[in-house]
């Protein structure tokens, strides 16, 4: 393996400008954003379907095309979470086959993050840091934190401070320094920007984020093979920055590129909640670019005003011929239990966005009901109690008696066959 | 005057200085004032038609100039701005 491993530079995606592989995120001619370039003839000669088989099951079985100069050495256990064949759930929304990709259950800590954060640690070590950091709706810090203690690293995590109790909790606990910022996301965004500029830090969304956004195509990758090597009709995916769209449809290209899938065409969708909804918004009225917003949504973890991909997102859905649409709060916390009702998987609010989503998308003929499609379930549900307590079910008290028992089963029966 | 903050991108173009004093006046002349002391400067914060560039984010007192007046939001003595690559986050 050459110095680099297989990667060649940082190259500005608006004007091919090229960079060193180093922690820098933007082009000093037009700001466009880095994205990390591959030696594709080289990686076609070693990533094979055989030689991916024989790998271990983690999204590191696609090293050669995640961003890293050796070998991972953090997070090298993430990844390759369920495909679930989601049957009851299909007839729910009415369309003939339905997978959920689970990454609530991602390993360490129960999102789609911890994808990113492997691949963004294990090059931050690379270039030889020893603190890290990030800017975070939750999910992020929850990884970041996890990980850097694994790796030793000291850690400073930057949130919202009205994040929801579980993901607070679920960053202190791992010794990171947490500061909560009285501002939504973006000003917590626009604040780590400036202290990274001034700071000699690995910022795994800000200096790092060419490397670290490269992590969500391993969630891509994992669909096609679980698929069979197949690349599915329609992918729902929720968006916050947009980013997880955009690589999941890399992840496409990238293996139909290199013949490991089969299937030309896909149409991915995505997925906002309404009170924070800048990229549906912009791609329903037709629009290339989007409008910045101020949010105001259960959906905390996507509650990005100021998307920094959403015109990449906003172009992928309308080459891919993929829509957007967006779910209130309701809708959320309907989508929520019906996952949950029909697949036993209790995801995060922005599961119940992309839940919700779909069965709109459905229901309005954009998704066919003869066809197949994925649902990218991001995040795990314990850790936004906060958004459903209260609105699902109580729990039935009585005391250690079989008859108050059976009192209560023939009250139930009877209160169902009024209903 | 007012305090520009230069992000890491754009500091070897200015001197290497992290903030750069300006007169009051607007964005828009802000911008113009930058580019006179420090050649390249503009066409690195404005696109061909000469609107600020989407890949740039400028906040003036913490708030995005999109929610203000864009690039003809006023500037009074005191004010800060800050120039913020927008490809960061999520």
């Amino acid at each position: 393996m050459s110095q680099n491993g297989f990667m060649k530079a940082l190259k500005c995606r608006e004007c091919g400008r090229e960079y060193p592989l180093t922690a820098t995120h933007v082009c000093e001619f037009d700001f466009g954003p880095l994205e990390v370039a591959y030696d594709y003839d080289r990686i076609r000669r070693s990533l094979t379907r055989d030689a991916i088989s024989r790998r271990p099951q983690t999204m590191w079985r696609y090293r050669e095309l995640l961003p890293v100069a050796g070998e991972p050495t953090v997070g090298t256990q993430v990844g390759f979470t369920p495909l679930v064949k989601a049957d009851r759930l299909a007839r729910a929304l009415g369309i003939r086959e339905l997978y959920v990709k689970n990454d609530a259950v991602n390993y360490p800590t129960l999102s789609f993050k911890d994808r990113v954060v492997s691949v963004a640690l294990s090059r931050s070590v690379e270039l030889g840091f020893k603190t890290v950091a990030c800017a975070s709706t939750g999910n992020l810090a929850n990884s970041v934190a996890a990980n850097a203690a694994a790796a030793g690293l000291e850690c400073f995590v930057f949130i919202p401070s009205d994040l929801e109790l579980g993901k607070v909790v679920n960053s202190l606990v791992y010794g990171a320094t947490v500061i909560g910022i009285r501002g939504h996301y973006d000003e917590v965004n626009r604040l780590c920007a400036e202290i990274a500029g001034k700071y000699n830090w690995a910022f795994v969304n800000v200096n790092m984020r060419p490397y670290y956004a490269e992590g969500s195509k391993s969630m891509g990758f994992e669909i096609q093979e679980q698929l069979g090597w197949h690349v599915p009709e329609h992918t729902v995916v929720c968006m916050a920055s947009g980013s997880l769209l955009t690589k999941i449809h890399k992840s496409y290209q990238e293996f139909s590129k290199m013949g490991l899938s089969s299937g030309s065409k896909w149409k991915i969708h995505g997925a906002q909640a309404t009170g924070c909804n800048p990229i549906t918004q912009a791609q329903k009225a037709g629009l290339d670019f989007f409008k910045p917003q101020k949010p105001n949504t259960i959906a905390k973890s996507l509650a990005i005003g100021t998307p920094a991909d959403g015109f990449y997102a906003l172009r992928v859905m309308k080459e891919t011929g993929g829509h957007g649409e967006d779910v209130t709060d309701d809708e959320i916390r309907d989508g929520i239990r019906l996952l949950a009702e029909t697949e036993g998987i209790f995801a995060e609010t922005a599961g119940g966005v992309t839940v919700g989503v779909a069965k709109k998308l459905i229901a309005q003929g954009r998704i066919p009901r003869d066809s197949s499609a994925v649902l990218c379930v991001t995040g795990n549900g314990l850790k936004t109690l906060d958004a459903v307590v209260g609105h699902v079910g109580e729990t039935r008290e009585i005391r250690p008696s079989l008859r108050e028992f059976e009192a209560l089963l023939a009250k139930e029966k009877s209160e169902a066959a009024t209903a | 005057m007012i305090q520009i903050s230069i992000p890491p991108t754009l500091r070897r173009f200015c001197g290497n200085q992290e903030t750069v004093a300006v007169a009051p006046g607007t964005v828009a002349t802000a911008i113009h004032e930058l580019h006179q002391r420090f050649n390249g400067i503009r066409e690195r914060l404005l696109d061909a038609d000469g609107n600020v560039r989407g890949s740039v984010l400028v906040f003036v007192n913490q708030e995005d100039i999109r929610f203000l007046q864009n690039a003809d939001t006023p500037l009074r003595e005191g004010d800060e701005v800050s120039l913020v690559p927008a490809f960061a986050g999520g």
